[in-house]
């Protein structure tokens, strides 16, 4: 099979189940069966031509890219943009997870959407989803990257205001698109300035460029700015993290796909991609890097209080998205995509869990009313305990492994600090204290679930994605063992060379002796912290309680997302709508209409037989118009 | 011979129709001959010859030749396309007015293909008097249109718009007249002749004066701020199909106008008032959008939604390179197609309601499915979602912009943004949540029919279409872009020298 067909199978099968379950199948059809095939075996073809192209790129002599050209998109003037696709060993791992994890989401989705309304329309956007992610991996240029990347914002909307009846939801997906609008006009700025620079946004011309580092503030450090903005906006980074709790209004399944799996990686994904021009912008690598690792640490605390399961793990990811920008900031880009994967396995499993857990307690997902539900929910609580030992770092869980990349490579990149190593720890111990929290909550203790509700498992074809899942969260991160690990059994470390093709790292420095004390450091204190949350919330509520009384200011602040929703309310958008209503009533009104009627006036008063004139009578003005046009001509042509 | 027979067939059609009795006739013979007129239309098309700048399909006799004065049309790559939108939308607005017009159904097709022949006809005209004729013969048909079929505000804006146009209009007669009067002392023979007014050498002050003249008629027409506050209120009272009109075709005149006249006419003139445009423009950008994001009314909404987008026009073309230019030709078209299946759909929900404030409505998708699709499709457009027509030509222009000017296309950026919020919102309360006050009375309120369905798809398809194959469209503009670019970096440095 040529490449071409295989790209073209593996964008376009997901974009053929849109078509179908959207415009074939009615619109109110609630055959839920029906279109949740439909549009699942879509996702399994292209995850079955991801599957072909990537066996294609690990072979022997295999070539180092795959490259289909369909046509000529844009072409003006100087700049050019075609609609070209590359697989390579950086969107090679991308489309597998994309289609691994969207199977495995769409068919989830059958089981979990069997009582909406709307079924065939919620597959259509979750296959419109898939495609568009797959051109933001596969474009071979910055803009169209830009088409998949305002395409996968617009599903996301689509899908987080899905139930639209209710406002609270449609609004949050506004909110959504909205708050990544901003971080896209920062991103367009960035493409322009790179187009400006180097006068095209090919990937592949851009990376034969050589790239001299630019330490102060040129123009290159403003396009990697301007597009690291963007990042913040699509992957929820401070400041614009705003708009991804909102986001989990959208049925969960959705929150795992596109908001903790996939699309939100996107800003990772495009940095990773564009590491040579990063590299040589150190001012905007120590940007990325510190707001990663402040996101990782804020966003981990506001996740400490949350009530909602899902706002937890939303602000869980937040906080793991935080990780991969703060080793992607200091140079560790393999690092970065190496949790990107390993995070989509395991936050695609507790989403998903998460889900079954609503889905059993019909629709409740405040985990104070939850408790030992691991009697009642066995797999779901078997496959949850893996995400849950994979996030805190646990040893041999895939989690542990890249998270620890990261925070090594924080340690000992030259581009990494101390400090940002210390905020990398500090998060990790408070994520393994929300994340057993949680799961204290959730399945350990006693059961405070309310009587009248009946607890039930989830039906297989909603567990047996969770296995699948539990299984890659568990075996997901060998393919990146460390060296200082690997050496003594004589595993190679396959993630690192895979990616060595694409991808240059900066390189670290740092002893064996160090590299272990830093990886002690941050098991021991996340599983202490774990120990704590485990402690707390299974044994000692009341201590709790006590302690909420002593620190309640802070406990109320922390609890409240430290009222950063409220802040951009009062300082953006209500003087925003002043402002425009300002305009409008004032100035547009008031001032440049009355000045029009003001000048009409001033005519008017210009002379008693000039009134006799301006009467209004239409046909009189076009007299005049011909009057005066023959007076000139008449001028002109006697002079 | 096509050229002419493309621009006033509308003409001929539009007085035969007033002879027949009966309005069904009327209205069916209307629908056929104004497709006919598309089909007519899309000769110059298929035989347009994108390689080359020069006119196409000229025509030339004289008119009165004392005064230089020529029947004298053509076309090239920049107006192929607007002839092109004027004769796909005028069988849409006959369509979509089958029930919205109830009186004078005669004389109202009669005025909308009078209209056609003049939009037409300032398109083609190369002889500076007859696109003045043509420019002036659209105020009458408009301002008939506003008048008899409008709101209830309907003479108070029409008024309002005819005064306006006219203002404009008679520092432009002054500036063709002084033109020809150059003409006669510089090339010894009085000319109205565009290309005649090309070769003349005219001196800095009276380029300024002259472009300015241009430039406030054009920017009246556009509109540009501080000269728009008569379009929300001509929207606001005109009929659907008048909205359109308006909205889809006439106030591209006004950015055609500056492309075709007052910038190579005037190249000093331009080089120094250009700043100040483009300031304009961003400002309009993000005051328009700012606007409209207050608006209770939806009409007024994507009235001011004009403004906003116009000033991307605005903005691509001050802009000066081929980016800015070949953008600001697409979203010219691209604005004709959103925003007029915007006033469209505004008008089938009106139909059904006799309301427009958008706070009766709410849970709209729940009631009326089809609709809210229709609707959602032509927000994308409009707020230049990638994958649709809008977004080829924002793009381009912002970036023509920013390569003219970082700081002004980082502004205007802003109103990717904007333009989201405004739209969104709107969206938002009409279609989502519970069913709003409004439509707890009307259960009965039923989703669009053949007909509408009809009317709305030829634009939704053109809105993909020119989205994701924009070159089938471009292609033909590059040539006579390159050119008219060309020549007025030509002239400045000529002049300056």
């Amino acid at each position: 099979m040529t490449d071409k067909f295989l790209i073209a199978t593996m964008l376009l099968s997901p974009l053929i189940g849109f078509l179908i379950n959207g415009l074939l199948v009615n619109y109110n059809n609630k055959s839920y069966l029906r279109s949740g095939i439909v549009a699942t075996v879509a996702a399994a073809i292209s995850f079955l031509a991801a599957a072909t192209l990537f066996l294609k790129l690990l072979g022997v002599s295999a070539p180092e890219v795959v490259k289909a050209h369909f046509f000529e998109w844009i072409n003006v003037g100087q700049f050019k943009a075609n609609a070209a696709f590359v697989v390579d060993h950086i969107s090679g791992i991308m489309i597998l997870i994309i289609t691994g994890v969207g199977t495995l989401i769409h068919l989830y989705s059958i089981g979990y959407m069997s009582h909406d309304e709307k079924p065939a329309k919620y597959f259509s956007y979750l296959n419109l989803f898939l495609f568009n992610m797959l051109i933001l991996v596969l474009g071979d240029n910055l803009l169209l990257l830009f088409v998949g990347w305002e395409g996968v914002g617009l599903c996301s909307y689509l899908l987080i205001g899905f139930w639209f009846t209710d406002s609270e939801k449609a609004k949050a997906g506004m909110k959504a698109f909205v708050v990544n609008r901003i971080g896209d006009a920062g991103f367009i700025l960035g493409l322009f300035l790179i187009f400006i620079l180097f006068k095209t946004v090919e990937f592949e011309e851009l990376a034969k460029l050589t790239y001299a580092p630019e330490l102060g503030w040129g123009l290159l450090t403003f396009a990697t700015m301007f597009l690291f903005i963007g990042a913040t906006g699509k992957s929820a980074q401070i400041p614009l993290y705003v708009w991804l709790p909102d986001a989990m209004a959208g049925p969960t399944p959705v929150s795992a796909l596109i908001h903790a799996a996939t699309m939100v990686t996107a800003g990772v994904y495009m940095i990773v991609r564009l590491n040579f021009m990063f590299m040589a912008t150190p001012n905007t690598m120590m940007l990325i890097a510190t707001i990663g690792a402040l996101t990782a640490v804020f966003a981990a605390s506001i996740g400490l209080f949350q009530n909602d399961i899902k706002k937890i793990l939303a602000y869980s990811t937040v906080s793991q998205l935080g990780y991969m920008f703060l080793g992607v900031g200091v140079g560790a880009f393999k690092a970065g995509m190496f949790h990107l994967m390993t995070h989509a396995f395991f936050k695609a499993l507790m989403f998903l869990g998460a889900g079954s857990v609503i889905h059993g307690m019909h629709e409740e997902q405040d985990v104070r009313k939850m408790g030992g539900l691991s009697k009642k929910m066995p797999i779901t609580y078997l496959t949850f305990l893996f995400g849950w030992l994979a996030i805190i770092g646990t040893p041999l869980f895939s989690g542990f492994f890249s998270k620890d990349e990261i925070l090594w490579k924080t340690f000992a990149s030259p581009m990494g600090s101390k400090f940002l190593w210390f905020l990398g720890v500090l998060g990790a111990a408070l994520t393994a204290f929300y994340m057993t929290r949680l799961m204290a909550l959730t399945f350990w203790g006693k059961s405070r679930v309310d009587k009248s509700v009946h607890v039930h498992e989830s039906p297989i074809v909603m567990t047996l994605p969770l296995v699948i899942l539990a299984v890659l969260s568990l075996i997901g991160g060998w393919v990146g063992i460390p060296e200082v690990i690997g050496h003594i059994f004589s595993i190679p470390n396959g993630w690192e060379h895979w990616l060595s093709k694409q991808v240059v790292d900066a390189a670290a420095h740092g002893s064996h002796l160090e590299e272990w004390l830093t990886m002690a450091t941050s098991v021991i204190l996340a599983g202490c912290s774990a120990y704590c949350a485990y402690f707390i919330y299974t044994k000692k509520a009341d201590a709790l309680e006590k302690l909420k009384n002593q620190y309640g200011k802070i406990y109320n602040i922390i609890s409240n997302k430290y009222y950063i929703d409220e802040l951009y309310q009062k300082t953006i958008v209500v003087p925003l709508v002043l402002l425009s209503k300002w305009f409008w009533s004032f100035v547009d009104v008031k001032i440049v209409d009355r000045t029009t009627y003001l000048l009409a006036d001033i005519v008017r008063g210009a002379g008693s037989s000039l009134r006799l004139m301006v009467n209004g009578n239409v046909q009189q003005y076009a007299l005049y118009i011909v009057a005066g046009m023959v007076a000139v001509l008449v001028v002109i042509l006697t002079r | 011979m096509i050229l002419s027979l493309v621009t006033f067939l509308p003409l001929v059609v539009g007085l035969v129709l007033l002879f027949f009795k009966s309005d069904k006739f009327v209205k069916i013979a209307a629908l056929l001959l104004a497709v006919a007129e598309f089909v007519l239309s899309l000769a110059l098309l298929k035989n347009f010859d994108s390689t080359t700048a020069s006119l196409q399909f000229v025509e030339k006799y004289d008119w009165i030749p004392q005064f230089g004065i020529s029947y004298f049309i053509g076309l090239d790559g920049i107006s192929l396309w607007l002839i092109l939108l004027t004769t796909f939308l005028t069988p849409i607005i006959v369509l979509a007015s089958w029930n919205a017009i109830d009186k004078k159904i005669k004389a109202f097709h009669a005025a909308l293909f009078i209209l056609q022949t003049a939009m037409l006809g300032a398109f083609v005209a190369i002889d500076s008097v007859l696109f003045f004729v043509f420019w002036e013969l659209m105020l009458v048909p408009m301002f008939l249109l506003v008048g008899i079929w409008g709101g209830e505000k309907r003479i108070y804006a029409a008024y309002k718009f005819f005064i306006y146009t006219m203002v404009g209009s008679i520092f432009m007669l002054v500036a063709i007249i002084t033109l020809m009067a150059m003409a006669k002392t510089q090339l010894g023979v009085m000319s109205a002749s565009l290309l005649d007014f090309y070769k003349l050498q005219i001196p800095l002050q009276a380029q300024h004066l002259m472009f300015l003249a241009f430039a406030l008629a054009f920017a009246i027409k556009v509109p540009i701020f501080p000269l728009h506050t008569w379009l929300p209120d001509a929207h606001v009272q005109a009929p659907t199909p008048g909205s359109v009109i308006l909205a889809g075709v006439l106030l591209k005149l006004g950015t055609y106008g500056f492309i075709r006249f007052a910038i190579p006419l005037f190249p000093l003139a331009v080089e120094y008032f250009s700043i100040y445009f483009i300031i304009l423009g961003v400002f309009g950008i993000i005051y328009g959008a700012l606007v409209a994001m207050v608006q209770p009314d939806m009409k007024k909404l994507v009235a001011y939604s004009s403004v906003s987008h116009l000033g991307y026009c605005v903005l691509g073309i001050f802009a000066l390179n081929t980016e800015g230019v070949t953008g600001s030709l697409y979203q010219m078209l691209n604005h004709g197609i959103s925003t007029g299946a915007l006033f469209l759909l505004v008008g089938m929900i009106y139909e059904r309601t006799h309301s427009r404030e958008i706070a009766n409505y709410g849970g709209l998708a729940k009631v009326m499915p089809l609709f809210a699709i229709f609707f959602f499709i032509t927000t994308l457009s409009s707020i230049a979602v990638p994958g649709t027509n809008g977004f080829v030509g924002e793009f381009l222009i912002l970036l023509g912009a920013f390569k003219a000017n970082k700081i002004a296309a980082a502004l205007a950026a802003t109103g990717m943004v904007l333009g989201a919020v405004y739209m969104l919102w709107m969206y938002k309360r009409i279609f989502f949540g519970l069913p709003g006050k409004l439509l707890t009375g009307h259960h009965e309120l039923k989703d669009l029919n053949k007909r509408e369905v009809m009317v709305l798809v030829p634009l939704m398809i053109l809105i993909f279409v020119m989205g994701i194959f924009p070159n089938l469209f471009l292609d033909k503009t590059k040539a006579s872009i390159e050119g008219f670019l060309k020549n007025n970096n030509q002239m400045q440095v000529s002049l300056n020298k």
